[in-house]
């Protein structure tokens, strides 16, 4: 009895010293109860639908930020690794009968390949020339799709795909719950040597060389990575959608997740999540003037760019909390003194 | 020779895209995704006035084109220069604001399809093949418009300016080059470049409000085979993918739809070899 007394109060401790501390991190945890609550405040399924959608985008806008915010190679076609994914656990699953638990680990594995398949080439190619030549991979692939209506479905695309389950609660939970462990383990690659790894490729490929990495090693690392999170994104979508269409590949995709990472925050993880959550959830609320719903949605991207131009999650955060000068240790707005080190803070 | 009529517009058209796309790079360092949407504005503005409003084609031309350089400069003012120094701001602004232009595009003028008319009718026959007059007269302006280009980049102090500061920015900077002016001037040579494609091949294209997306793609592909900020390099990239385009489309079947898929895997062939693209020189890395 002592000792689960003991431990509850060691991680209520826990609990006040680490999270209470930092409004970002008090946001995040009730960001984790609000998703996982929200089936008791309200069960129409539209609601449902739109977030297991957003939990969907929100691992692909995050996998494009592994990529491209911490290593910089810039992707303009992280659609590839998208439709990849769906189209591949769409046509395992269709073809060879095998399950939704099966399909969708085997679809990113597929999508994997298909980071190699761009990132081996792509090794010698830097910033620009990079990103536009990334652009040309999921049109050469929509191509072969529209050339092979046979096996691919052509413009409609692969349906007739099984449901993970067809309870409501089932595939929220399941989506959801996918989505926060995906982000707590990109968060953690991030967090781990490979990240700081990853952070000084993009500032400096050169020194990073002259350290004694490998850099090649680790570029591909990002590329699969990256393309092993965005190819479940793929398969759940297409599980999900129960079809794997032609959309997946689309330029307008390739560019939405750019959009998502950027406006949240690039280099963050939780700042392209946060995007999507923004975002997504936006646009469809724009559904109500449905002719006008893009432009307002690209209009509103327009105009918080321009006041918050390193994306609103820094934006916010540089006014809820500052850094300590003297110990980089983050601090809620309102203290005088740093926490740690007790070091004046303005 | 179907073929190589088709390149040829293809090719031309290709060529001023990408060239404009590639100054307002290399002199702000810009990635203007809204580009081939200025050039979709134009072909809409020209539609607007010559067949809606009845005004003389060549003038509606020039209005067209004048008018969405103002518009490229006044977006550049008010919506890019205030984020410059964010490069990843300024790309999703471009996206964003080719959405935009999309939108107001399909609001206006619906999405239906919409063409305008030749301003030289007739054609002769070559090879048993109708070429019309307008094709070779968009082809002829393009020529003179690239060579004016030419012009301007390589015997004007401008053109000297614009050509420093892509090479090197900071040292352009240091001979006292006025970095936001230059740039602010290189946006608009840039998008009335786009305008005036959108101009000469208003009659010749099917106007939609997705219009801005397929050029898009090829025009960075253009851009990227031939070397980022090299004019001759896009120039000739813009006839290989033009011509290849073209070849695809009348030789191999269903070929409509692979002839993006094959001008990019040549793009991708090439730049395995040459990865700074065909005429582009390996810069010292920015640091």
């Amino acid at each position: 009895m002592d000792l689960v007394v003991y431990s509850l109060k060691k991680l209520y401790k826990i609990f006040r010293n680490e999270v209470l501390v930092l409004p970002s991190r008090v946001i995040v945890a009730l960001f984790f109860i609000a998703l996982l609550g929200l089936p008791l405040v309200t069960r129409d399924p539209y609601i449902i639908r739109i977030v297991i959608l957003t939990s969907i985008f929100a691992i692909f806008a995050a996998s494009w930020d592994l990529l491209s915010g911490f290593t910089g190679q810039m992707n303009f076609g992280h659609a590839l690794f998208f439709g990849v994914g769906a189209y591949s656990s769409a046509l395992i699953n269709l073809h060879a009968h095998i399950p939704p638990w099966g399909s969708v680990p085997l679809g990113a594995i597929a999508a994997v390949l298909a980071g190699l398949i761009v990132g081996i080439p792509c090794l010698r190619l830097k910033h620009t020339y990079l990103a536009l030549t990334t652009l040309a991979f999921p049109i050469i692939l929509t191509g072969i799709i529209f050339a092979l209506p046979d096996y691919t479905g052509g413009e409609l695309g692969v349906s007739g795909i099984t449901r993970f389950t067809n309870s409501l609660l089932g595939n929220y939970y399941l989506h959801v719950v996918t989505m926060l462990t995906l982000a707590v383990i990109m968060w953690k690659i991030t967090d781990s040597n490979t990240g700081i790894i990853f952070h000084a490729i993009r500032e400096d490929e050169l020194a990073v060389k002259a350290s004694g990495i490998n850099t090649t090693f680790y570029k591909l690392l990002a590329f699969s990575l990256s393309g092993l999170f965005a190819g479940i994104a793929g398969g759940l979508y297409a599980h999900y959608m129960r079809i794997a269409g032609p959309s997946t590949l689309e330029v307008s995709m390739s560019f939405m997740v750019v959009i998502w990472a950027i406006f949240g925050g690039a280099a963050t993880i939780y700042g392209p999540i946060a995007a999507v959550f923004i975002l997504f959830p936006l646009l469809e609320f724009f559904r109500f003037w449905p002719e006008y719903r893009t432009m307002i949605f690209a209009a509103v991207v327009l105009v918080i760019l321009l006041y918050m131009p390193e994306g609103i999650i820094h934006w916010i955060r540089d006014k809820i909390e500052k850094e300590c000068p003297r110990c980089k240790i983050r601090n809620v707005a309102t203290r005088k003194s740093c926490r740690i080190c007790t070091a004046d803070l303005d | 020779m179907n073929i190589l009529i088709s390149g040829l517009i293809t090719g031309s058209m290709l060529a001023l895209l990408a060239i404009g796309f590639s100054l307002i790079f290399g002199v702000a360092r810009i990635i203007n995704i809204a580009h081939t949407a200025f050039y979709m504005l134009a072909a809409y503005s020209i539609y607007y006035l010559s067949v809606r409003s009845g005004v003389n084609p060549l003038l509606s031309m020039l209005v067209a084109v004048v008018a969405v350089t103002v518009l490229g400069l006044l977006v550049y003012l008010f919506l890019i220069d205030p984020i410059r120094e964010h490069e990843g701001a300024v790309l999703i602004a471009t996206i964003a604001l080719a959405m935009v232009f999309q939108e107001v595009v399909l609001l206006t003028f619906t999405g239906d399809y919409r063409t305008v008319d030749f301003l030289i009718t007739g054609f002769f026959t070559v090879g048993g093949v109708k070429v019309f007059y307008q094709q070779m007269l968009t082809f002829g302006v393009v020529l003179l418009t690239l060579v004016a280009l030419w012009l301007l980049l390589m015997k004007t102090k401008l053109g000297l300016a614009i050509r420093s500061m892509a090479e090197d920015r900071e040292v352009a900077n240091l001979m006292g080059m006025n970095e936001s002016r230059l740039a602010m001037i290189t946006m608009g040579i840039s998008v009335a470049l786009a305008g005036f494609t959108g101009a000469v091949l208003a009659p010749l294209t099917v106007l939609n409000p997705y219009m801005w997306m397929e050029p898009l793609i090829i025009m960075m592909a253009v851009v990227v085979l031939g070397g980022m900020g090299s004019i001759k390099g896009s120039f000739v990239a813009a006839f290989i993918l033009g011509f290849t385009e073209a070849a695809v489309v009348f030789l191999i079947p269903k070929g409509a739809f692979l002839r993006g898929s094959v001008a990019l895997t040549i793009m991708i062939l090439v730049l395995l070899i040459r990865p700074e693209g065909l005429f582009g020189v390996a810069f010292e890395e920015e640091r």
